[in-house]
């Protein structure tokens, strides 16, 4: 249906720009990782990764 | 003198690592209580047979509830209630999507499998914070705007329909909210989140995201969709 497709993509886009405040000032106010942190949340991500291409294999 | 001010610096962190407890206790109890009774609303919509639009109307009305009215009574009793008004609305319109999945060959082997599959994620995420205790606040910039462009991309897939598309929104959906279980549980073990029922609701709607991208991708995998 068509006019879902219109509400969805407003609802979206609503959600977009009550968000966009909140990510610039996360941005601008979130500390900076060191290369150990950034480690610390790739490994697990990749983990993860792996663990949907089991689930995948099983469906 | 000095013995008294460690005396009372270690009776301060005691008293603080007892609230950090405390508000983790909470928010795992009401997380608990709010995915069984969204279950129970999600299997009474499957019951009533809604039509697909439910869905959509649900998480409308449930995001414009934790937007806008959540934030004024999350400091007071009242706000339990509105975590179950979100979470028992979205398990509503989750029913016709489950139906949708469960009418299929092999739908509900997929609805299992991405059930079990956001319980170990969920689990072994914050297993990972609570064991490390890492400190995970720097991934806030950078999930916010990760989350900002998989809307914006999400927008454009409504109207262009590549399920290529869909299948790497939604992979890129369970890496973000993965980050998001990090990035939550360690504001909570750090005392950056005290409020229980806000914690709640962000963890709530990681786990509801990832079910649902779960469901998408080993749908499309699974070749039912």
């Amino acid at each position: 249906m068509d006019w879902m497709k219109i509400v969805a993509a407003l609802a979206l886009i609503m959600f977009i720009i009550y968000l966009f405040p909140r990510a610039r000032h996360m941005m601008e106010n979130s500390p900076k990782g060191s290369s150990s942190d950034w480690m610390g949340f790739v490994v697990p991500i990749l983990m993860i990764l792996l663990f949907i291409m089991f689930l995948i294999q099983l469906v | 003198m000095d013995q008294n001010y460690s005396t009372i610096g270690r009776s301060s962190r005691t008293r603080q690592a007892i609230e950090i407890n405390k508000v983790l206790r909470n928010t795992y109890l009401l997380l608990a209580m709010t995915l069984l009774f969204s279950g129970f609303t999600a299997a009474i919509s499957m019951m009533m047979n809604m039509p697909p639009m439910t869905y959509l109307l649900s998480v409308i009305g449930g995001m414009v509830i934790a937007m806008f009215v959540l934030p004024r009574f999350a400091h007071s009793s009242a706000g339990i209630g509105i975590v179950f008004l979100i979470t028992g609305l979205l398990g509503f319109g989750l029913g016709p999507i489950l139906s949708m999945y469960a009418s299929v060959p092999n739908g509900s082997n997929i609805i299992m499998l991405s059930l079990g599959g956001t319980g170990v994620i969920f689990m072994g995420l914050s297993a990972y914070v609570l064991a490390t205790r890492k400190d995970f606040s720097f991934l806030g910039g950078f999930l916010m705007v990760g989350f900002l462009l998989v809307l914006v991309a999400a927008v454009a897939n409504i109207f262009l329909a590549i399920p290529a598309m869909s299948l790497m929104i939604s992979a890129v959906v369970i890496m973000l909210m993965s980050g998001f279980i990090l990035h939550d549980t360690s504001r909570i073990i750090h005392g950056g989140e005290t409020n229980y029922i806000l914690a709640t609701i962000g963890l709530y709607m990681t786990i509801f995201n990832i079910f649902i991208s779960l469901l998408q991708i080993l749908g499309i995998m699974g070749g039912d969709d």
